[in-house]
């Protein structure tokens, strides 16, 4: 099984080792060289320099025979961008998209992409860690 | 009628006057704060800062009425399709215009839907092909998008079959009409007994796709 992971930040760096360890066929696309000191010296897998909106760039990662997306650059609007263009242009089942603003992941997960927001998920971590406190009654 | 302008750069700030000017009612949504400080001096209460891509921002400019038109013209590709999408689809906007920075992303923008656009890099392109018709055979000078029809100029040179012919002898594939013919800086409307000589720079209208038959028709390549 093959993946392309665009966006090769701290999130998609490490997912994209993690689905490497895993057995699966992944290739990493990022803008910057740097991006491939964050895989490790001995990075096994693709690595293809330059913009995921860029169908050129798209396609030397192998996007017409991948099975999956994971798209984690910085920018959200980038995100949906290329989510979009990858669902609709290549055919792609199997597209997950980071968005950090919860508000367009609620939109666009009703059109039915596959989002995954950082933010809600510290909201309610939070918000239940506070909640399972114990916090000692304190006694005058 | 209400006007969103996203992103107040020079296209932006320039539009927001314009329809200020003309009597319309206009806001006009800036992120950078050295740019809204100056924004805000001119146009006081219409300019408001913010994210347009972030749904509250959209929302206290007014989406939600809807606008009659947003007018997406940041800098960013990727900010302009999705402020269009989500005016659409999210907020019911009627009209939606999407600026486009890289002529390399217009294709996301057709097949996302967003339409009209406008790309300045390209519109210049389309102008130097048009001022140096030796360039290319066959130019496209327009493309109306909703009406799945496209405008090209030909020039007729000495070669081309049909010069000396009029209108009304081509064989002029279906799908395909000329409009006028220019000669000696002069233009008119091509009809049937309208001639065509070398030298004349032609016209025509064409479903997309069409685009050989004219050449071989007029130009015999």
């Amino acid at each position: 099984m093959k993946v392309i992971v665009i966006g090769c930040g701290r999130v998609g760096s490490t997912v994209a080792k993690q689905m490497l360890a895993e057995g699966w066929d992944v290739t990493a696309v990022d803008e910057k060289e740097d991006a491939l000191t964050r895989l490790g010296d001995d990075w096994p897998g693709g690595f293809v320099l330059g913009h995921g909106m860029d169908v050129d760039v798209l396609r030397a990662a192998g996007i017409e025979e991948t099975d999956a997306v994971v798209v984690s650059t910085d920018g959200d609007n980038t995100n949906l961008v290329i989510g979009q263009v990858v669902q609709k242009r290549f055919d792609i089942q199997c597209v997950v998209v980071r968005l950090l603003d919860p508000a367009r992941a609620d939109f666009y997960e009703q059109r039915g992409m596959r989002t995954v927001c950082p933010t809600k998920t510290a909201i309610e971590v939070l918000t239940e860690a506070v909640r399972s406190c114990e916090i000692p009654k304190v006694t005058v | 009628m209400y006007v969103l302008v996203a992103g107040g750069g020079k296209v932006g700030a320039n539009l927001a006057r314009l329809l200020l000017r003309a009597g319309h009612e206009v806001t006009l949504i800036e992120q950078r704060a050295d740019r809204f400080a100056a924004l805000e001096e001119e146009f006081e209460h219409a300019a408001q800062r913010g994210d347009a891509t972030e749904l509250f921002i959209l929302e206290r400019a007014g989406i939600k009425r809807p606008p009659d038109i947003v007018l997406a013209v940041t800098g960013d590709d990727e900010d302009n399709l999705i402020i269009c999408q989500i005016s659409k689809e999210k907020y019911g906007v009627p009209k939606v215009i999407a600026r486009v920075n890289d002529p390399r992303n217009q294709a996301h923008f057709d097949l996302l839907g967003i339409s009209p656009t406008i790309c300045a890099t390209s519109n210049i392109m389309g102008l130097i092909e048009h001022e140096v018709p030796e360039h290319e055979d066959l130019v496209h000078l327009l493309e109306l998008r909703r009406e799945n029809l496209e405008i090209v100029e030909v020039q007729i040179d000495k070669d081309s079959p049909v010069a000396g012919k009029r209108v009304e002898q081509l064989n002029v594939p279906d799908g395909a009409r000329l409009i006028s013919v220019m000669r000696n800086g002069q233009s008119e409307i091509a009809v049937g007994s309208t001639e065509l000589l070398a030298g004349d720079q032609v016209l025509a209208i064409l479903q997309p796709g069409k685009e050989d038959e004219l050449r071989r028709v007029l130009l015999k390549r």
